[in-house]
């Protein structure tokens, strides 16, 4: 595979960095005539944190898809310690084994909860299938413990539960397969901001704890700024911007990067000439 | 029109002017909003803050007396000085079209994708005030001209446009009527952040050619202090504080105002962990005889759960009021952090 000329900056990391978890190279997808992700590489260190973000159309969701595995790349490599797991894979085992890779959480967990399953049911189910000699019960309040949940709320069904519960539920079942990679899609879009509060500090101590990696995908660049160490910007489908996170924020050197950090609302904002910027670009 | 305190002193009423409002619902135990007072003068634009549950779209709707099925109401909502709780549901229609319009979150949610744009622009219109056809395009064409879109719209359907366009659509609709108000419930939300300043600067554009009074419902504090002259935060069916945008978020009184500003991710706060507000707002299931916020509160006393504080003019800043025991107590703080 040729080396991608405009994205190989941030895959060259310095030696004494650590170990990478996640590689993508040169992933590429078109729906028809729409070249939705375009040439997109960068790397995950072990324990690291990789911010994507963009707006709706940038390609950001189709990339974490692709990692995650519920969708197909045209061209392009995504390695999970150093091993390829864009080839389809035979066999139960074989695919068990890459879903303990790489785990998602969705923007709304009420739509990725079964509305029939109680809190302890879905983790007891997960744990079954990947870990059938384990002591669940143990786990299963462990996990809930590492959420800040407690026993009352595992005899409850999703609509019991408030939307910060229920995305600590789906971030305790991704975590009950101990993946190395956790992808967080908008993860705390839908919640509200002292919610959303609660729920990035318990990621950054889950982080702390368990030395796993995010893949955080989000259109927020406060939420960027608070939760990952690099960063890269993507537009079309392609990576416009690449960098550790607070020099990408603090001197960003894209137009368009410029453009997503000048729309940030604030005191003294100039959203017309924020609409003349983007009409330019 | 900006100016109409000028030729009327007190006699000309505020285009929107809620005083004491309450609403209960059946089967929730204590009323869904106390207590609510909150105005709009011509041509300002006002923010109204909260998190989901806070009351604040309930509030933007009952201006359009849109209220939930067995509410029951107290207080007075008044736009332009009639009371909208008492109107029969002919004035109701007189109003939707004419003196006051909404601005929904969710341009595909409320355009009907089967009809037309033209339609859809036109049809309130015809309708109502029977203007004709040819009168109801023509002004469909102008507004949609001030909001930046052509005449070619008018034949496409909402699945041809962008959200962003669409959203545009959904302002032009509002301003069909030459309203006097316009309520806007959480209007970018659904955008992306460059589209959303597009909006704001058209709403902008658009108070200043009009005239028109603007209630902003947002949960977003970054943009409510970027685009409003003031500011209601409410909290629980209650407002906590008002007051001018920049004072508020600069020295916020109310210790949920504080909370909120520090549990937001902000691009020039301090890095590292956010101080979140543990717990979460009552449930309407639970009776709450003192301050709703006192649960969550790191200054609330025993005072604090047993009396709800009054909403009450801050003493040497009036344009300012705030509903807490011991906003005493956040005035020192912040007086002692600008003196240090």
């Amino acid at each position: 595979m040729p080396p991608m000329p405009e994205a190989a900056a941030p895959a060259a990391p310095p030696e004494d960095s650590p170990r990478t978890v996640l590689q993508v190279v040169g992933l590429r997808r078109t729906y028809g005539s729409v070249q939705a992700v375009d040439d997109v590489s960068f790397r995950l260190a072990e324990g690291g944190s990789l911010g994507i973000v963009g707006e709706s159309g940038s390609g950001k969701t189709t990339t974490a898809r692709i990692v995650v595995g519920l969708e197909r790349a045209d061209a392009g490599r995504v390695l999970v310690h150093g091993q390829d797991r864009t080839r389809a894979q035979r066999g139960r085992a074989a695919r068990l084994a890459r879903a303990r890779e790489v785990q998602m959480v969705f923007q709304d967990p009420f739509l990725s909860l079964d509305p029939r399953t109680t809190v302890g049911a879905v983790l007891r189910e997960t744990l079954r299938l990947h870990f059938p000699d384990g002591d669940h019960p143990r786990r299963i309040a462990e996990l809930l413990e590492q959420v800040g949940l407690g026993s009352r709320e595992a005899g409850a069904l999703p609509r019991q539960l408030s939307g910060g519960q229920r995305q600590r539920v789906a971030i305790a079942r991704a975590l009950a397969v101990e993946p190395s990679v956790l992808v967080l899609d908008e993860a705390v879009a839908a919640l509200d901001v002292s919610v959303q509060a609660q729920i990035l500090n318990l990621l950054s101590d889950i982080r702390e704890q368990t030395g796993i990696g995010y893949l955080f995908i989000t259109h927020d660049l406060g939420v960027v700024r608070c939760v990952t160490d690099q960063v890269i910007v993507m537009r079309h489908g392609a990576i416009v911007e690449a960098g550790a996170t607070a020099e990408v924020l603090a001197r960003p050197q894209h137009p368009y990067t410029r453009l997503l950090l000048d729309s940030v609302p604030r005191p003294g904002w100039d959203p017309r000439g924020i609409a003349a910027a983007r009409r330019a670009l | 029109m900006t100016t109409p305190s000028k030729t009327a002193p007190k006699t000309a009423p505020k285009t929107l002017d809620i005083q004491a409002f309450r609403l209960h619902l059946p089967g929730a135990v204590r009323p869904v909003l106390t207590g609510v007072d909150l105005f709009v003068d011509a041509g300002e634009t006002v923010a109204l803050v909260g998190e989901s549950g806070s009351g604040k779209s309930l509030t933007s709707r009952s201006v359009l007396g849109l209220l939930p099925p067995g509410a029951g109401t107290e207080g007075t909502v008044r736009v332009n000085g009639e009371d909208v709780l008492t109107m029969t549901p002919e004035q109701l229609r007189g109003l939707r079209t004419g003196t006051a319009s909404m601005i929904f979150q969710d341009p595909r949610a409320a355009i009907n994708p089967l009809r037309r744009i033209g339609d859809f622009l036109t049809e309130s219109l015809r309708l109502n005030t029977r203007t004709d056809r040819a009168a109801a395009t023509a002004r469909a064409t102008e507004m949609l001209d001030a909001v930046g879109l052509t005449a070619k719209v008018l034949r496409q359907y909402p699945g041809q446009l962008s959200g962003g366009m669409l959203q545009r659509v959904m302002i032009a609709a509002a301003l069909m009527g030459d309203p006097a108000l316009i309520l806007a419930d959480e209007p970018t939300t659904a955008l992306d952040v460059t589209t959303q300043a597009e909006v704001v600067a058209l709403l902008a554009d658009l108070r200043e050619r009009f005239g028109t009074g603007l209630l902003f419902v947002t949960h977003d504090l970054g943009l409510a202090a970027a685009i409003s002259d003031r500011v209601y935060v409410m909290y629980a069916g209650r407002i906590a504080e008002t007051g001018p945008a920049e004072a508020l978020f600069g020295r916020p009184l109310h210790p949920y105002t504080a909370a909120l500003l520090d549990s937001t991710p902000r691009l020039d706060a301090p890095q590292g962990r956010l101080a979140a507000i543990e717990g979460r707002p009552p449930s309407l299931r639970d009776e709450v005889p003192g301050c709703p916020f006192a649960a969550r509160c790191p200054l609330a006393t025993f005072l604090c759960s047993q009396q709800a504080p009054a909403l009450l003019p801050v003493v040497g800043e009036p344009t300012r009021r705030t509903a807490c025991h011991h906003s005493d107590q956040l005035r020192e703080m912040s007086t002692d952090a600008t003196h240090a």
